[in-house]
């Protein structure tokens, strides 16, 4: 099941680290941060098996972190961990989207996504 | 804060101005939206709202940058003396910059800026801030996707800062068309200020609008504006500040027959004085007196040359006797000339307020004062020197001003804009007769004092100006050779008078005597004539008494019977 998309990952990817952090901030237990959260498990679940770290931040426990990282849009995926860090923003149900954002699929597809759009 | 019952609570900007136009300042509690142009100076306002509100009226504020970094915004308004450092570190105010950049966002869904609410809210209730400014918020459409969503975001945003209760600044970009390129003015309705930074015949100037101010009356007339080192000033702060002092103390105009015709003292201190008259007529000479005399009392001169380069002015003076170069050396005079069209008037009056603090004159000279109309019009350049005016009246400082008028145009005619902040007004004009040119002068108006109301023929000599009594006379005012001639003509028959005069007294003299010497003689001949008939008679009365002794011894000698017979004999 996770087998293909794996394969694609190694490629684009040369040098992957061991471990992906990832950070997402929310703002209390809203529909949208839920859904963000269960796109991003089944996102990583099915890409980074065993590979990944999830942090997710409630601004309204840290109002303070979302000065210090920057984040406007709620929810905020940040790809912390490998460098370059990726911002992602929405609900996370476009995958194909989120795949590309996590430079989990070559940004020329990217393009050829949005043009669909 | 209003003296007056105010129906909606303001919150003052501390802008010079802008509170007056306002009527008290920014909508409390409301946001207001602040447009205009690329560098029209939308920021500044912004970051002085803040600054002042920090500073002045206890009330910290949350500056949101989507377009510069603090350190940015520190370092662009360190130059207008605001320490933003030191406020945000005394917890009087938070700078919070937000990065957004296109490239680094992907959108995979659906969003919402809570972030942004979580920011804002955090940074308010940090220092429990009542003011806040977003500069500029459009910039997000620029760094998000999806305008509908952030649209949609926006409004709940200022509904939002309206529920916090703080006073809200909102810049934004003008668009083609609309206020705001992406129509913020829809959502912030209570107060709409745009500021504008217009070319005019090559000279930029700064103005400033309140397009809307909901629930409250407001000045809707474009105001220029200037940004100094003071941070912004709205210009026409009229007859507001009529509360300067009036000085009893008068200054000698450094001509005697002229402080003469002033009811005997000079101008007033602190007054501002005017000096129009076409060209040529020795507006400059009558400064270079005013200037020489000032500093002749040890006081300090500040003259603002617009025609004309300073050691030009202090050649021309001295041909006519004015000697400036000492007074230059030892300080007590300053020169700052500069073209008018150089900069715009916001500038010119920025650069002289600085001058007038900076070297803290006692009196003031600008000239001429009309090289500012070709640099501004009318209004405007009124605005100004209305202002500079108000400055100088608060500071005490005496104001001469020249000013050209145009030839032909009525003498009165384009002063008119500026005549009424002026308090003595002289007129200096040129009267062409005889194939001459001679100029005269006057004093068209002199507040507080009773001011001769005479012409007289000013001449421009090598010692300076000397003022004359003009001739009037049957042939009307008279001057220069036409007056010599007339005076000339007037003292051969005032000398034909005299000498006719003293020839009837001579002659009357004379009849006088040759009547006396005839009733001298008249009497002479009286006596004699008195003194031989006088004779005459004593001798006739000696004859007869002799007669009759002589009978009466002829009558003893005959023994005559009786003495009564004596009248047998006749």
């Amino acid at each position: 099941m996770n087998t293909p998309p794996t394969g694609t990952q190694t490629e684009t990817d040369q040098d992957p680290p061991d471990i992906w952090t990832l950070r997402l901030y929310v703002a209390g237990q809203t529909p949208k941060s839920i859904t963000a959260f269960g796109n991003l498990k089944r996102i990583c679940e099915e890409h980074l098996q065993g590979r990944y770290q999830i942090e997710v931040i409630d601004l309204l426990e840290h109002p303070q972190l979302a000065r210090g990282d920057q984040i406007l849009a709620i929810p905020t995926l940040v790809r912390r961990l490998p460098e370059p860090v990726r911002k992602i923003i929405g609900d996370l149900s476009n995958t194909e989207r989120v795949l590309i954002g996590l430079d989990l699929l070559p940004r020329a597809s990217a393009r050829s996504a949005t043009d669909v759009n | 804060m209003n003296p007056e019952k105010p129906l909606l609570p303001k919150s003052p900007t501390g802008i010079q101005g802008l509170d007056e136009i306002t009527g008290g300042g920014l909508p409390t509690g409301r946001p207001t939206l602040v447009c205009g142009d690329a560098g029209c100076g939308k920021t500044l306002l912004a970051m002085e709202f803040l600054v002042r509100g920090a500073t002045r009226f206890n009330e910290p504020g949350v500056f949101m940058a989507f377009e510069e970094t603090g350190a940015e915004l520190a370092q662009n308004v360190a130059s207008l003396g605001f320490d933003l450092d030191a406020l945000i570190a005394a917890g009087r105010l938070v700078v919070d910059y937000v990065y957004i950049e296109r490239s680094e966002i992907e959108e995979t869904g659906e969003f919402d800026l809570e972030g942004l609410f979580v920011r804002l809210g955090y940074a308010i209730d940090s220092i429990g801030a009542r003011r806040v400014v977003l500069d500029t918020v459009e910039t997000l459409f620029a760094g998000l996707p999806n305008p509908l969503i952030l649209r949609a975001e926006l409004r709940r945003l200022f509904r939002w800062l309206k529920d916090r209760g703080v006073t809200a600044i909102i810049t934004g970009e003008r668009g083609a068309g609309s206020l705001t390129r992406q129509g913020l003015e829809e959502y912030v309705s209570d107060c709409v200020i745009v500021l504008d930074h217009r070319v005019k015949d090559l000279i930029s100037t700064r103005r400033l609008r309140v397009v809307k101010y909901r629930g409250s009356t407001h000045g809707t007339n474009e105001y220029p504006f200037v940004i100094d080192s003071d941070g912004i000033a709205v210009l026409p702060i009229t007859s507001l500040g009529l509360g300067h002092s009036a000085s009893t103390e008068r200054v000698s105009s450094g001509i005697p027959r002229l402080d003469a015709m002033l009811a005997g003292a000079g101008f007033y201190r602190g007054s501002s004085i005017l000096v129009s008259g076409t060209a040529g007529t020795g507006k400059t000479s009558l400064a270079g007196h005013f200037a020489a005399a000032a500093c002749g009392r040890g006081e300090r001169v500040l003259f603002f040359a617009f025609e004309e380069s300073p050691s030009q002015i202090v050649r021309n003076l001295g041909s006519v006797g004015i000697d400036l170069a000492p007074w230059v050396a030892k300080g007590l005079l300053r020169f700052l000339a500069a073209r008018p069209t150089v900069a715009g008037l916001e500038l010119h009056l920025t650069t002289m307020h600085k001058a007038i603090l900076e070297f803290r004159p006692h009196i003031v000279i600008i000239d001429p004062l009309n090289s500012f109309i070709s640099a501004g019009n009318e209004i405007e350049v009124k605005a100004m020197l209305l202002r500079l005016l108000d400055f100088l009246k608060m500071s005490q400082i005496t104001g001469f001003f020249t000013k050209l008028t145009a030839g032909g145009s009525a003498l009165e005619h384009t002063d008119a804009a500026i005549s009424s902040l002026i308090d003595s007004w002289l007129v200096l004009l040129a009267i062409e007769s005889g194939g001459e040119r001679n100029r005269a002068f006057s004093i068209l108006k002199s507040r507080g004092m009773a001011h001769s109301n005479q012409t007289r023929e000013f001449l421009l000599t090598a010692q300076g100006v000397e003022l004359r009594d003009v001739y009037v006379g049957p042939g009307g005012v008279l001057t220069g050779s036409a007056r010599l001639t007339q005076e000339a003509q007037d003292a051969a028959a005032q000398l034909a008078r005299r000498h006719e005069i003293a020839h009837g007294q001579r002659e009357l003299e004379h009849r006088r005597a040759t009547l006396e010497a005839q009733i001298a003689s008249l009497r002479n001949e009286f006596a004699i004539q008195e003194a031989d008939t006088l004779a005459a008679v004593e001798r006739h009365q000696a004859r007869e008494a002799q007669l009759d002794q002589e009978r009466a011894d002829m009558a003893a000698s005959r023994k005559a019977d009786a003495p009564g017979t004596d009248g047998g004999q006749s």
